[in-house]
């Protein structure tokens, strides 16, 4: 009754509907069916998913001697931010820049290495029937479950002249990331009509073409969602370099994080300023490409 | 070998679209992946089944039949390792499954920030996961850690989290379900949103609550992602590493050691036959558990 009088502006008639349906016995167990459950689960998620990335963030703010107390609290004796940041920076000898210099230059290079050949398995897997594509999903089923084999696998990388260089972590981390993208690429090739291909080939486009021109430029969100999900992969990889790219001169964030606890204990200021640092890529690509990670991360989910 | 099966196609069909088929899908598009997986991914894996078993050092390659092998099942601290692996790969997995499949089951109905909770319990899936050992290492700090301060506010005497043995390597797996709880609820968001509404309408048609209902209509049609969950938390929870290495080490002792930290010390202390040796051990570990669920969570699923 009183929505159809009051009908003034939006704000007041919207209050009045909810308030009429809310009109019912039992207006306590309503409110609690309603928003009491969110409210537990928004305090639960702020104290267990929160509270750790705040004291991150607070510890990464104080001065060497507050962030030893290892409390969470608001920096009580300043913000030492900046300082916190020119100085985790300037730490050893620029070994945090180099570090971030390397691990991008990886990222970037094992990801666009493993989309581009990871493509080109997908397409053929999928497009051509032959007996051997049984062996070869067998493969990259193998690639995803089979633990490498480290000291063998660098027993080769010496063997190449490839331990201990830029190179050959590249060339590891795309040959493990290969795997997870073949098989999105197949699942989403099949989605991709054939005629598409035929219809090229007859307007005289070679196999080179058909893919790098037609077939690729139509892969663009499985490609967005497996650049994304594998650099975040590569980016935080620290087995990888821990065993193939030892020492300083090459290191990446990850290995100068896990160096840094070893040998600084008593700076935990800048430790966390560091895990700060090496925390924003990521958040970064979660802010921007929240939906292709998602989609990533769950296929499978659904067709098993 | 694009030429010996040229002839077969030929002959199978013989319009003109199809005689060209061979080259509108390469062969050779396989080579490029196929080098990379064969050089660093499958020979040091086969390699690894020879240098296992030898003794294998900086100054050579002996072969000594099985003793890495017996060195291993021998050694309590090993063997320490090799029980964890089990345990740490059931426990985190089982609870990913639990909490995931109850976190999804809320984050699909109607709750309050529903947008904000399922960010923010995924974020932490991908930060560093050295970086979250790092923090974490710092909040489990048995006098200053958070955690324990928390508790003693309570009036209960925290315990020493990563220092008693008897607990170090429970916690290292509750930070793991912390980390990956995201992933598994992600998944199951997925399957649970891909089951037609119908169902649930027609179970409330019928006067099955809710429970009832996710008894019998839930449950059973998640299977797919209950898979995908039981697979990617098992591969990752017995092969984990990182997570360990960051917070303790293995230690106090070996009483947080698994297969894989077991590999590293080895490797560290150039025992590199000892230490491949517990790569085929591991590999045996993952085939022998990953497989047989592999064919049976499948199997079922076409059944049903």
């Amino acid at each position: 009754m009183t929505d159809t009088r009051t009908l003034t502006t939006a704000d007041p008639r919207g209050r009045s509907r909810r308030r009429a349906i809310d009109r019912r016995p039992l207006t306590l167990r309503r409110f609690t069916r309603k928003y009491l459950g969110g409210i537990i689960a928004i305090a639960a998620s702020i104290v267990i998913f929160i509270v750790p990335f705040a004291f991150i963030l607070f510890t990464a703010s104080k001065n060497a001697q507050e962030a030893s107390l290892l409390q969470f609290t608001l920096p009580t004796q300043g913000w030492f931010f900046f300082e916190n940041l020119v100085d985790v920076f300037q730490a050893r000898n620029y070994v945090l820049l180099r570090a971030f210099i390397n691990s991008t230059v990886l990222t970037v290079a094992s990801v666009t290495i493993m989309v581009v050949f990871a493509a080109m398995v997908g397409y053929v897997l999928q497009r051509r029937k032959s007996r051997w594509n049984h062996v070869i999903n067998m493969l990259v089923l193998a690639g995803l479950i089979v633990p490498p084999a480290v000291v063998p696998t660098i027993w080769v990388l010496q063997g190449l002249g490839l331990f201990k260089t830029l190179p050959g972590m590249i060339l590891i981390e795309a040959t493990f990331g290969l795997s997870f993208c073949i098989l999105l690429f197949r699942a989403f090739i099949s989605t991709i009509p054939r005629e598409l291909d035929e219809a090229a080939v007859i307007d005289g486009a070679g196999p080179i073409r058909l893919f790098f021109r037609v077939i690729l430029p139509l892969l663009k969100p499985v490609v967005v969602t497996c650049i994304v999900v594998q650099a975040v992969n590569v980016f935080n990889d620290f087995t990888g370099p821990l065993y193939f790219l030892p020492g300083d001169a090459n290191a990446t964030v990850q290995l100068t994080l896990y160096n840094f606890q070893s040998q600084n204990v008593s700076q935990w200021n800048l430790l966390f300023m560091d895990i700060l640092l090496i925390t924003i890529p990521p958040l970064i690509m979660y802010i921007f490409f929240n939906r292709q990670i998602v989609a990533g991360m769950t296929s499978g989910a659904v067709k098993g | 070998m694009t030429t010996t099966l040229t002839p077969r196609t030929q002959g199978a069909s013989p319009t003109k679209a199809s005689a060209r088929r061979p080259s509108m899908y390469p062969r050779w598009f396989f080579i490029p992946s196929g080098v990379l997986y064969l050089v660093l991914f499958a020979v040091p894996t086969f390699a690894s089944f020879y240098f296992a078993f030898t003794r294998w050092s900086l100054s050579g390659v002996e072969f000594i039949g099985l003793e890495n092998f017996v060195t291993f099942f021998t050694e309590p601290m090993l063997i320490q390792g090799f029980t964890n692996t089990f345990i740490y790969g059931f426990v985190t997995s089982a609870a990913k499954v639990v909490l995931g499949l109850g976190l999804a089951v809320l984050l699909t109905g109607p709750i309050l920030g529903r947008g904000y909770l399922r960010s923010t319990i995924f974020f932490p899936v991908l930060v560093s996961t050295i970086g979250i050992g790092v923090t974490f290492k710092a909040l489990l700090d048995p006098q200053d850690g958070l955690v324990n301060q928390a508790l003693a506010a309570i009036g209960v005497a925290g315990p020493g989290w990563l220092t008693d043995p008897s607990l170090a390597l429970m916690s290292v797996a509750l930070v793991d379900i912390w980390k990956g709880v995201g992933i598994a609820t992600l998944i199951y968001i997925a399957g649970i949103v891909a089951i037609p509404q119908e169902y649930f309408e027609a179970a409330r048609v019928d006067g099955a609550g809710a429970w009832a209902a996710f008894k019998n209509i839930t449950l059973p049609l998640v299977r797919p992602a209950t898979a995908t969950v039981v697979l990617l938390s098992l591969i990752g929870g017995l092969r984990s590493f990182e997570l360990i290495w960051a917070m303790t080490k293995g230690g106090p002792g070996f009483s947080s050691d698994v297969i894989a930290s077991v590999i590293y010390k080895q490797y560290q202390a150039g025992f590199y036959g000892l230490s491949t040796a517990g790569n085929v051990v591991l590999f045996v570990v993952v085939t022998a558990i990953i497989v047989p669920i592999f064919y049976i969570l499948n199997r079922r699923q076409v059944e049903s």
